[in-house]
């Protein structure tokens, strides 16, 4: 079953359109990574999800109901944390927390406690007095203190630290094995790929790929530099091989994932002497893709 | 030793006055304007030495003498009448100003955490204090060359140039004064907010305490100045020391504090909200309780002002045979019953501000990105902007009621035959639904085009015009009727038009529709 079901989404500011057509569908009980870079759409889909915004055309549902139409009855089931957490500055922290609680209808006294000692915030500092981390922490204990059944997260880690981040982390994971519904956008690809099932990524208002991991890793590709004590000819043409460089010593290259086992039995051949790899980033991922729809044009 | 403390601190004093050379412009012009235009008005007005004798009588109370300050009232000049008139109201705006510049330039700029930056440049440690306060310096010192060379040029008899010199030198000094307790006040708060509501705090109540005692600093050295009289220059010069005392105690706070710290430490609040912050109702009133409460207080003191006034009116005109002739015609109102209308169309106009400002509340934390935490949970648009509404509609009431109230309170101390309450709160009330329209426009507007709520001032400034300029000017009765204010039955000399609160009413009704439709069915900023 869909959680939230998006169709041919499109929301036009002006002359800009934001979103483009988009679809969008998360399953019961999963973790689905929402991933693009700035500007592409995230914050504009989550928006829409959250009935700010007024999609121009197409339909949007969670738990199957209209999104703008039905937005309070579904907030009563979810939570949502913005990736900027703009609060009062002359309330403070355990306030907001209960505010938003009684605002949602739900409240659970052992759960914020527990979440506040984790997360080390102190409940009794005014907002004002807040950084951007703590401020996030604020969003984030009210949303896992909540009942919710889906979470609403845009780029809920931008401002902590690595430790909190941790934290956050296992919070998803605990929220999950709930059975609750996790939508995490995110432009941070190892936080993604830890704590996801399924990932979707937005591309100009469009989601222009969508699956598990697993099924997107065709699409990765390892970033490699070499050398060898026999020379390599004809590297370029080997399958699986892309954006072939020599440098001083050896060569650089990328290389397909599903092809590296060919790949290194033929490297070995010519007797490694060094060998670096770096993992596929997000963006050698919206490369390759910006490439392929460059070269599908030229086509 | 001169190097180390003020590195750099001429540089930074351009600095400032470059980045808020337009706001010193505004609040230097607009300071002289206000004080170069009195002379001229009070010299029509009192044209005679008969007239402003008349007048000197009537400012023969305590009362007055509370509000304004002494003076040489056995030679009531023109001269000696603008400085009694005058020269306080214009201290305590010259106060305002600096009190508003100062925090400005010191505490904002930690708070934002440019000083950081500043400091971390090869620039003194006291160098943005001193660089602030020498422009500050600046500006007083212009602002009160100003109003000395243009009080002069107005070239009354009375009012001579050592006079001149001395008024100007006497407001400039006060600004100083004020500027250097703001600078401590920054040294002792820790937020910018908290440095200007202590400051305004220590302004207001040396303005009451000088009120019981003639002497207490500030203001009652201001009023000891007498330009124009006494030309006491003694006065001005404890101001000026008495400032640069107050600034040295501020580099000496300053030097013991870590950046972004202050000696008085925030107070931790609450962990846990209270029953009443549980709805968009009372987040409303919890985001607007300090504006209400100060807005309730200020209501109640300026009404109790005007009441006090009504006394002496009544004294003035019982001691005319000429004008106590006059009013004979009408026995069934007594003169001041005449002007109560006025005075409450006044107070409602200015009442109507603070419910404005409750309603455009909800504007401001769209344009702070505010709403999405909060419409992301189980609220409802219409719930939401209802609240606001709310709060708005009460606080029009309220400022209404406390107008009645403290206007109601002074006359019945100050004249003999005092109103009824009910009188003046009937008075009062009748613009209740005047109030309700404007609170109706800015809902509207907050639905429709929430960028462009500002227009709403420029409509109520409009009502001010043709509300306390009308009878002046003798507008046409359809510009007055173009305001809602226009439709307001003037209790209690005229009977009770109901069938415009009809209209008004319905054309409320109108409006609160079309806002609430809007704001149901459009995006929200984000």
């Amino acid at each position: 079953m869909n959680v939230i079901e998006m169709n041919q989404v499109t929301k036009v500011f002006g002359k800009h359109h934001a979103l483009d057509g988009l679809d969008l569908a998360v399953k019961s009980g999963e973790v689905f990574g929402f991933i693009g870079p700035n500007g592409a759409g995230k914050s504009t889909t989550i928006r829409v999800l959250l009935g700010m915004l007024r999609a121009t055309n197409g339909s949007a549902t969670i738990f199957g109901k209209d999104v703008w139409r039905d937005a309070v009855e579904i907030h009563r089931r979810i939570a949502y944390v913005p990736g900027d957490v703009n609060l009062w500055p002359q309330l403070t922290g355990g306030e907001v927390i209960d505010l938003f609680a009684s605002l949602q209808g739900q409240m659970n006294e052992r759960k914020r406690d527990e979440l506040l000692a984790r997360f080390q915030l102190d409940p009794t500092k005014k907002c004002r007095t807040y950084s951007k981390g703590n401020r996030q922490k604020v969003a984030l204990v009210a949303a896992f203190a909540s009942d919710a059944e889906l979470f609403l997260l845009d780029e809920p880690t931008s401002g902590l630290d690595p430790l909190m981040e941790n934290i956050f982390q296992q919070c998803v994971a605990e929220v999950k094995a709930e059975g609750k519904t996790v939508l995490l956008s995110s432009h941070i690809l190892s936080e993604v790929e830890k704590l996801c099932d399924r990932v979707g990524i937005i591309r100009q208002g469009r989601l222009i790929e969508c699956g598990t991991l697993n099924e997107l890793r065709h699409l990765t590709r390892m970033r490699l530099t070499v050398e060898t004590r026999v020379p390599i000819e004809s590297l370029a043409s080997w399958k699986g091989v892309h954006s072939v460089e020599q440098t001083n010593t050896g060569w650089a290259f990328q290389a397909d994932a599903d092809e590296m086992e060919a790949i290194m039995r033929k490297l070995s051949e010519h007797g490694i002497q060094k060998i670096e790899s770096a993992s596929p980033t997000l963006e050698d991922l919206f490369m390759r893709h910006y490439e392929e729809t460059v070269e599908s044009r030229k086509a | 030793m001169m190097k180390g403390n003020f590195a750099g601190t001429l540089r930074l004093s351009r600095f400032i006055m470059r980045q808020d050379r337009w706001r010193y412009v505004w609040w230097i012009f607009g300071i002289v304007a206000m004080t170069i235009v009195v002379p001229p008005a009070l010299d029509q007005l009192y044209p005679t030495e008969q007239d402003r004798e008349m007048l000197a009588e009537t400012m023969k109370n305590p009362v007055m003498t509370a509000m304004v300050g002494p003076a040489d009232l056995t030679h009531y000049t023109l001269g000696v009448m603008v400085s009694h008139q005058m020269l306080l109201m214009t201290g305590i705006a010259v106060a305002i100003m600096n009190i508003l510049l100062m925090a400005r330039h010191t505490r904002s700029q930690e708070e934002e955490g440019r000083a950081e930056l500043l400091h971390s440049l090869p620039i003194a440690r006291n160098s943005q204090l001193t660089a602030s306060m020498l422009v500050l310096v600046g500006v007083n010192l212009l602002l009160a060359l100003l109003i000395s060379i243009g009080l002069y040029s107005l070239s009354f008899d009375s009012m001579n140039w050592w006079g001149s010199f001395l008024y100007g030198m006497a407001l400039g000094a006060i600004g100083l004064f004020f500027a250097g307790v703001t600078a401590v006040c920054a040294q002792l708060a820790e937020s910018s907010r908290g440095a200007v509501g202590l400051s305004f705090a220590v302004m207001i109540s040396t303005y009451l305490l000088r009120a019981g005692a003639e002497s207490v600093p500030p203001f009652g050295w201001l009023t000891k100045v007498q330009p124009y009289s006494e030309n006491n220059g003694l006065a001005v010069i404890a101001l000026v020391v008495g400032s640069l005392v107050i600034y040295f105690l501020s580099i000496i706070l300053h030097a013991k504090r870590d950046l972004g710290s202050g000696f008085l430490p925030s107070r931790s609040g609450r962990a846990h909200a209270s029953v009443l912050l549980r709805n968009p109702l009372g987040l409303a009133w919890r985001l607007e309780r300090t504006a209400f409460i100060s807005w309730t207080i200020g209501m109640l003191v300026l009404a109790m002002s005007y009441g006090s006034v009504l006394g002496d009116l009544e004294n003035f005109f019982r001691s005319n045979e000429m004008f106590a002739s006059l009013i004979v015609a009408d026995e069934n109102s007594s003169l001041a019953l005449q002007f109560l209308p006025m005075l409450m169309s006044v107070l409602a106009l200015i009442g109507t501000i603070p419910a404005l400002l409750a309603i455009h509340k909800l504007a401001g934390e769209e344009r702070r990105l505010r709403l999405d935490i909060i419409l992301g949970r189980a609220v409802s648009r219409v719930k939401l902007l209802a609240a606001f509404v709310a709060l708005a509609l009460i606080s029009g009431l309220l400022m209404l009621s406390f107008s009645a109230l403290g206007l109601w309170l002074a006359a019945k101390v100050s004249m003999d035959e005092p109103f009824a309450f009910q009188t003046v709160l009937q008075a009062s009330l009748v613009h209740f639904p005047a109030v309700v329209v404007m609170i109706a426009i800015s809902t509207c507007l907050i639905g429709v085009a929430p960028r462009a709520t500002g227009l709403v001032w420029l409509y109520l400034f409009y009502g001010f015009l043709t509300a306390y300029l009308g009878g002046l000017f003798q507008f046409p009765e359809w510009m007055e009727k173009l305001s809602p204010y226009g439709y307001v039955s003037k209790l209690p000399i005229e009977q009770m038009n109901w069938l415009y609160v009809g209209r008004l009413l319905t054309m409320a009704a109108v409006l609160l529709v079309s806002g609430f439709n809007r704001y149901n069915n459009r995006d929200i900023q984000g």
